[in-house]
């Protein structure tokens, strides 16, 4: 008999992944289960379950059919052995560290995230006792010197938000292997038709999946995904998989679960405990976004494309900050990373600096001036007075917010259209 | 990277067609150092293999002769009586070192009597005694369970998110 796997596309994938039909009803279209406990089949049934020696359904702040459905999807497209649904991508963050975290720990995260990814590492998990250290990964030295016996992970964004960077993941996946430590990718902005972090030396991904993955902007959800290759036991720096867990009898995750032990941790501890599952009905409407992903990711990009060249030789424009764009630096990195396209967002440097920004998102038309992205509705936004407001004017800059920064985030509608609105906005805003 | 299995050789991996394969051609189980102790995987693993209908034979010398889900505890494998032969696979739940022994017991013993695969739980890898195994072309799983990946290869696992890598529109 051939050992040979039976493969298959990522159209195919985005569809079918995790949603045969329906075991109870033969529904083709998975079902929304609202739904908060299940029966026992009898106390024995009970008991294994709550031991974790059985998995079921018990109670849906741990697992729920049409949850798990999204989960599966998601961790079969991103390549992982295995995947954790949550109430939004600030949640799925939490979730990612706290297996590995404990009071007095610490962990290395690049200067170019998201800004709200930024105001929570840097103050709320204070009060987890986690301690951040921000890097620029540009520089590899720099990375390893913030790398002590407390580091429990390395943490970027394959292409960041606001876009225009893309990290050298396989560069950042050697040295945190190297000290023992895990890579951990937020994949949101990239989604895994784009990049797929694990193919390239990560052992987690994040998704906020409430952007391109729903790609409506209907629904709030955040996805985690082990790759289920990271050896938990090697370095001695991750107790909670390898020492006995008092809350199940003394069991020890990855002698019990290996290569899986990271997602029952998040199952069995971390939802259980901290309790941000996400609702049935946004695994629903996320399921039916990824259902043409790749159609609109390839939109999404051709799009981007389209009005970052035109925005590129635009009178009243300083710059344009999109690795898709041959004058980037980081174009290169697109072939390596994302061949298939930099993603459609990105930012652009306005003349006439802050006052100039401010007018320019008061005077488009079609352009949603928002706090979001990934919808196949075309968002515009002034970091600096928005999304990355709480920030210094160092971390501003740092992560790519400064005063004249503009961020756009390019939808599905006619490339042309975008770029006429623009164009009327941008001779208001600037004169 | 070095693992805790001391010999700094990759940890290893095997394609889900290969773990599939074994599981679907695997009948009858010789479970060596399982446990009585419920709360052990020694014991809900072997338990579970039962329940999806393999035959568990368990294989303990210091609980021979108690009773484990019907079954009379063995000490040896040797012991097996010739009525429940073929003997497909034996389950090694002994650390590391121990694993050593028990793989050559499983080839003196069950080599004759059908034995196609030594499978060493999660945290159990012994490379020395594999090649052991490989070399009278039995072939050898190490730091896996098998409940998990009959879970996760069988659909079972779905319910918790995992990747199971099925993919049908049939009604199952």
């Amino acid at each position: 008999m051939s050992d040979e796997a039976k493969t298959y596309g990522f159209d195919t994938l985005q569809l079918h992944a995790g949603a045969q039909p329906d075991p109870a009803t033969g529904a083709r279209q998975t079902p929304i289960y609202q739904n908060t406990a299940y029966v026992f089949r009898d106390a024995d049934h009970a008991a294994a379950l709550f031991n974790l020696q059985e998995l079921g359904f018990i109670y849906s702040r741990l697992g729920n059919p049409t949850v798990a459905v999204l989960q599966e999807r998601v961790a079969t497209l991103e390549g992982g052995v295995g995947a954790v649904a949550c109430a939004s991508g600030h949640a799925a963050q939490v979730m990612a560290l706290f297996p590995l975290m404990g009071p007095g720990d610490n962990f290395v995260a690049s200067s170019r995230l998201y800004g709200g990814s930024i105001n929570q590492f840097g103050h709320a998990f204070k009060h987890f006792g986690w301690e951040v250290r921000f890097v620029d990964t540009e520089d590899p030295d720099a990375v390893k010197a913030a790398i002590d016996g407390k580091t429990k992970a390395v943490f970027c964004e394959s292409i960041a938000n606001p876009g225009g960077y893309i990290s050298d993941l396989k560069a950042l996946a050697g040295i945190a292997h190297d000290a023992g430590v895990p890579l951990l990718v937020d994949n949101t902005s990239a989604t895994p038709y784009l990049c797929r972090p694990l193919e390239h030396g990560a052992d987690i991904v994040i998704h906020s999946t409430t952007k391109y993955l729903c790609g409506n902007a209907t629904s709030m959800g955040g996805m985690v995904v082990d790759k289920g290759t990271f050896d938990w036991g090697a370095s001695g720096r991750f107790p909670n998989m390898t020492e006995p867990e008092a809350s199940y009898h003394g069991l020890k995750f990855f002698e019990t679960f290996g290569n899986l032990a990271f997602t029952f941790y998040s199952i069995a501890i971390t939802l259980r405990d901290i309790g941000m599952c996400q609702a049935p009905m946004n695994a629903f409407q996320t399921l039916l976004g990824i259902e043409t992903l790749s159609l609109r990711m390839d939109k999404h990009c051709e799009n981007a494309l389209k009005v970052a060249q035109h925005l590129e030789q635009h009178s009243a424009v300083e710059y344009v900050s999109y690795a898709g764009l041959e004058s980037s630096p980081y174009y290169s990195r697109v072939a390596e990373y994302c061949p298939k396209g930099a993603s459609s967002i990105f930012t652009f440097g306005v003349k006439g600096g802050y006052d100039a920004c401010v007018k320019l998102v008061d005077s488009v038309e079609l352009f949603s001036h928002l706090a979001n992205l990934g919808d196949a509705r075309s968002l515009i936004i002034h970091s600096a007075s928005t999304t990355h407001r709480q920030l210094t004017p160092e971390q501003q800059s740092a992560a790519g917010a400064g005063p004249e920064v503009v961020r756009l985030s390019i939808g599905l509608e006619t490339a042309e259209d975008l770029i006429a609105d623009l164009d009327q906005a941008l001779a208001k805003a600037v004169g | 990277m070095p693992n805790e299995h001391g010999s700094g050789a990759p940890l290893p991996s095997y394609s889900d067609a290969y773990l599939k394969r074994i599981l679907t051609e695997t009948k009858t189980i010789a479970a060596v150092g399982v446990s009585r102790n419920e709360i052990r995987p020694s014991h809900y693993v072997a338990r579970y293999l039962k329940t999806k209908g393999f035959t568990v034979i368990p294989v303990n010398p210091t609980q021979a002769g108690e009773t484990v889900f019907g079954e009379t505890i063995l000490s040896e494998m040797s012991e097996i009586p010739a009525d429940r032969d073929p003997i497909d696979m034996v389950d090694v739940f002994r650390n590391s070192e121990a694993a050593g022994q028990v793989v050559d017991d499983a080839l003196e013993a069950l080599l004759e009597r059908g034995l196609r695969t030594i499978w060493m739980q999660i945290g159990v890898i012994n490379h020395e005694a594999a090649a052991r195994a490989e070399a009278k072309g039995v072939q050898v799983v190490m730091n896996r369970c098998p409940k998990i990946e009959y879970q996760r290869l069988f659909g079972e696992l779905r319910i918790g998110g995992f990747n199971t890598g099925q993919i049908s529109s049939r009604l199952r």
